[in-house]
């Protein structure tokens, strides 16, 4: 059963076609990645499904509902969450306090609320607090909860803004390159964390240049090159497809 | 952290109560009528504070907010509303009680609004004003906002000041007391100096709990993060838009209560309140209590407009408000109570003496 | 509506104007140079019209003009090598209120120094009662020079920036300060040039303009949110865009004195701003993707 089904998306800037026609599906429970050289338009795909760009045509269906045309902040309450090839952590907030605003859409407390601290919202907020602190757990980054969360080292960063998504409990988790930026231990072990976060029963969607990682992780992987699709297929059938190779062949030569 | 909140409260009622006994026994009182206007002014700041340091959202406009509430509330007071007698809706409002009568100066009877019900417009006013135009204009960012905002108080300010019915350059005086409750009056008059101080920080502590509850509640949590990476913000599923825009209206009304205040207790208000340079100095003292601390723009807010008006800074004061801005925004951003001074003006003088090798 | 009486309004707004397309141009090249706008900009046309009325009563016009022009970008210089070189990438939100702060300072010191009169130079040629007649409609010959000298500035920042070396350097880093700093032009120093050139420019403005609407310490905030907005009219940068924006915003609030109380005037073109602002930011003639790609 797909979770996630892109129609005939477009979107272009300008007279820059940045992403044409592209149609995939993506299954409950998978992961699947998406690569292409750089500027094929991976980023602009992420934006258009988590509703930061709106698509000039086509459809986006999460859990077969309409999710094109609403606001970021709608699609996150749906249940799919993302992080940022450009990490955008809270600055002047802790490693805590970020993974909290996670927590934002499974609690409740407004305004008004707020202001006059009612006791339930003192419950809820102890609540938020105990459940992020377990992600944190999760994630090996509980001795960080105080320190300000831009001032963490890189690989850190990484983990800290994978944590803030996966404290949203999305049923879809949308990562751009996750790994850029790390070394190869870190990498192995973000390969793992995903793989881990795909047996928790979360869908995975990944952008990632990392080869190996891709191949070793993804269950089915779509490539995309000057906006458009071509191919979408098993780890094996990719290596091997000569369109795949061309465009990456291609893309070393320059 | 619950308990730190109240005991910092508490230390703020001792304070207050402090002020007060020491003025009593040195028999210095007089400086109660700064220190109650400078009350007033905090709850522009506070909110303001709110809407700047928290959800990093500036304002060069919020003296416009001030101007709304005390204007609407000094006509509504004053403006004799006699000849209209038998206007459908305003024998409606004389009816259902929102209207007095009262002896003007002159011994003739004059028909004019309840002063609850004057705040009341007021402050509706002002938040109707701050949805309207706080949808689009906090679409807005960086110098954008900046300069929407300020064409807004402008616009507050030029009104005030082309309109005949609010006295043009001289506005309104002769505004009467506001009783809160029996007993209770807003006024100037001496004999109840003490109480209006009293009265004035009742509501500044009031409004200080309310706020220092929401900064530690989720929505503030929420608020931070806008204003640390508004994008992400969003796509945890913070509705960005909605929150910016409550927390807009939500200042714009404390700007705009403490117009409706301070305007009965002055028995008047002037153009100047509107001007542009109230709202640079308003957001000057927010900069200076450090942005994102509420207990810094309080504390600040009142410091200084304590000395402002006690006339300190003589005929440089705008000169002085002038001068904070510059000297904090380029030494100390985080602002005064956090001071990083030495490193800035070290890195000032190095960058200087680089510059110098290199030619 | 008399015919004549249309075409005073419409020469008295050509020539507030062609200031505003000036203070707005001032705006555009602080702005390209450095991704701030410089709130004190208004105040370096009040300077400059003060500076050379005091220098005025001890030179003859030109030199006292020419002399006032040169303070002024004196302490355009000072100003940017004071407060804003050394700072290391500071926030939008600190820039703002920098130069906020800034032509609070300017302002009150000049008021200190010239106090709260209002003051003007004599007309260049004639007198204030000396027109023109051209086609029937009079005009003063002070508007034949705003309009004129506005109109060489304009050419000359064009033949600066397109034929002379600091100004190509100048157009390079408002396109890519890192690449340009790469091809060796030291980007601070063309930012201490760009608040020269807009405090010389609005200096001039501020000189042409006085004898006829006179300046004062004030002046500076008014010029200051006309110019941004015709600067916002045109699309922030586009220094072209901004005289044809500039002669609008003239026009429409020289001719609103028809439907409206002369004192609401400033609120018409205010709201203009924020009109502006709310549906389209990039500018009358911009495009949106060019604005949404440049930061603020
Ligand atoms: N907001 C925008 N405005 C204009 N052009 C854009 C915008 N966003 C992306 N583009 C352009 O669209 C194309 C696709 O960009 P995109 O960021 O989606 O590529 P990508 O596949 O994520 O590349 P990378 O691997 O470098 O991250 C690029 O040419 C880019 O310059
Ligand atoms: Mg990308």
């Amino acid at each position: 059963m797909a979770i996630l089904e892109v129609r005939d998306l477009s979107r272009s800037f300008g007279g820059l076609q940045a992403v044409f026609n592209v149609s995939f599906t993506v299954k409950n429970g998978s992961i699947k990645a998406l690569i292409g050289p750089n500027g094929a338009g991976k980023t602009t795909l992420f934006n258009l499904i988590s509703g930061f760009l709106k698509p000039d045509t086509g459809s986006v269906l999460f859990n077969n509902q309409k999710i094109h045309g609403l606001k970021p902040y709608q699609v996150a309450g749906k249940g799919l969450s993302r992080t940022f090839q450009h990490i955008k952590l809270f600055h002047k907030m802790t490693v805590l306090e970020n993974i909290m605003i996670g927590r934002h859409i499974h609690s409740k407390a407004e305004f008004i609320s707020g202001m006059f601290n009612l006791p339930w919202t003192q419950r809820e907020e102890k609540a938020i607090r105990e459940r992020s602190l377990e992600i944190l757990n999760f994630l090996g980054l509980s001795e960080m909860a105080d320190a300000e969360a831009t001032s963490l080292a890189y690989g850190q960063q990484r983990i800290a803004e994978l944590a803030r998504a996966l404290a949203c409990e999305p049923k879809l988790l949308l990562l751009d390159e996750p790994a850029a930026g790390l070394n190869m231990r870190e990498t192995a072990e973000m390969a793992k964390l995903i793989a881990r976060i795909r047996d928790m029963g979360i869908t995975v969607l990944i952008v990632e240049h990392d080869m190996s990682l891709v191949m070793n992780i993804s269950d089915e992987i779509i490539v995309l090159s000057y906006g458009q699709k071509i191919a979408d297929d098993i780890p094996l059938a990719i290596q091997k497809n000569s369109e795949v190779i061309r465009v990456y062949l291609g893309e070393e030569d320059a | 952290m619950g308990h730190q909140r109240y005991l910092q409260i508490l230390g703020l009622i001792s304070a207050v109560i402090a002020v007060q006994l020491f003025t009593y026994y040195t028999d210095t009182g007089h400086h109660l009528t700064q220190l109650t206007m400078s009350a007033y002014y905090s709850l522009v700041i506070i909110g303001l504070c709110l809407l700047i340091g928290y959800a990093g959202q500036i304002s060069l406009g919020h003296a416009g907010f001030f101007a709304i509430g005390g204007y609407i509330s000094a006509f509504l007071t004053t403006h004799n509303f006699l000849p209209y007698k038998d206007n459908y809706f305003i024998s409606f409002l004389s009816k259902s009680g929102l209207l007095a009568s009262r002896e003007d100066l002159y011994g003739g009877q004059i028909l004019i609004f309840h002063p609850w019900a004057a705040c009341i417009a007021a402050v509706l006013f002002a938040v109707i004003v701050a949805y309207l135009i706080g949808g689009p204009v906090l679409k807005l960012k960086g110098h954008y906002l900046a300069m929407a905002t300020l064409g807004f108080g402008i616009i507050v300010y030029k009104i005030v000041l082309g309109t005949e019915k609010f006295g043009a350059a001289d506005g309104i005086s002769d505004v009467p007391s506001f009783v809160l409750l029996p007993g209770v009056e807003i006024t100037g008059k001496l004999p109840v100096r003490i109480m209006n101080y009293y009265v004035a920080w009742v509501i500044v502590i009031i409004c200080m709990i309310i706020l220092l509850n929401l900064i530690n509640s989720r929505i503030g949590r929420a608020l931070r993060s806008i204003h640390g990476a508004e994008d992400a913000s969003n796509a945890m599923g913070v509705n960005t838009a909605k929150y910016k825009l409550n927390t807009f209206v939500l200042s714009a009304a404390f700007a705009s209560v403490a117009g409706v205040f301070l305007t009965h207790y002055n028995g008047g208000i002037g153009p100047s309140e509107a001007s542009v340079m109230k709202s640079v100095r308003y957001v000057a003292i927010v900069a200076v209590g450090g942005m994102a601390n509420l207990w810094g723009a309080l504390i600040m807010g009142v410091l200084l407009n304590f000395l402002s008006l006690r006339g300190y800074f003589g005929t440089y004061d705008d000169a002085v408000f002038g001068g904070i801005l510059i000297l904090i925004m380029l030494f100390a951003p985080e602002g005064l109570l956090r001071i990083d001074l030495f490193r800035s003006l070290k890195g000032m003088f190095l960058k200087i003496s680089d510059s110098k090798e290199k030619t | 509506m008399n015919i004549e009486l249309f075409f005073q309004y419409i020469v008295a707004g050509i020539t507030y104007g062609a200031i505003y397309s000036i203070v707005a141009i001032g705006f555009n090249i602080i702005y390209n140079t450095t991704g701030i706008i410089n709130f004190a900009q208004g105040e370096f046309v009040m300077i400059g019209g003060m500076t050379a009325v005091t220098l005025h009563s001890f030179f003859p016009l030109p030199y006292a003009i020419l002399l006032a022009v040169i303070i002024t970008m004196i302490a355009g210089a000072l100003i940017e090598i004071i407060f804003i070189r050394w700072l290391v990438n500071p926030s939008v939100l600190r820039m703002i209120i920098i130069t906020i702060g800034i032509s609070i300072l300017l302002r009150e010191a000049a008021l200190y120094i010239w106090g709260e009169k209002v003051r003007g130079l004599p007309y260049f040629t004639g007198t204030s009662v000396s027109s023109l007649s051209i086609g029937g409609v009079h005009v003063s010959p002070q508007v034949l020079w705003v309009i004129g000298i506005s109109a060489v500035i304009v050419v000359a920042l064009n033949l600066f920036f397109s034929y002379t070396m600091p100004g190509r350097q100048m157009r390079a880093c408002a396109s890519n300060r890192d690449a340009a700093r790469l091809c060796g032009v030291s980007a601070s120093n063309m930012i201490t040039l760009s608040f020269v050139l807009s405090a010389g420019i609005g200096a001039l403005a501020g000189c042409v303009v006085s004898p006829i609407t006179y300046v004062q310490y004030e002046s500076g905030t008014g010029l200051a949110i006309k110019g941004f907005t015709v600067a916002i009219l045109g699309g922030l940068g586009n220094s072209m865009a901004a005289v044809a924006a500039g002669l609008i915003l003239g026009i429409l609030e020289s001719l609103s004195i028809w439907v409206m109380p002369t004192a609401y005037k400033d609120v018409i073109s205010i709201s203009i701003l924020l009109l502006m602002l709310f549906v389209k930011p990039s500018g009358l003639f911009g495009s949106k993707e060019a604005a949404s790609l440049k930061e603020f």
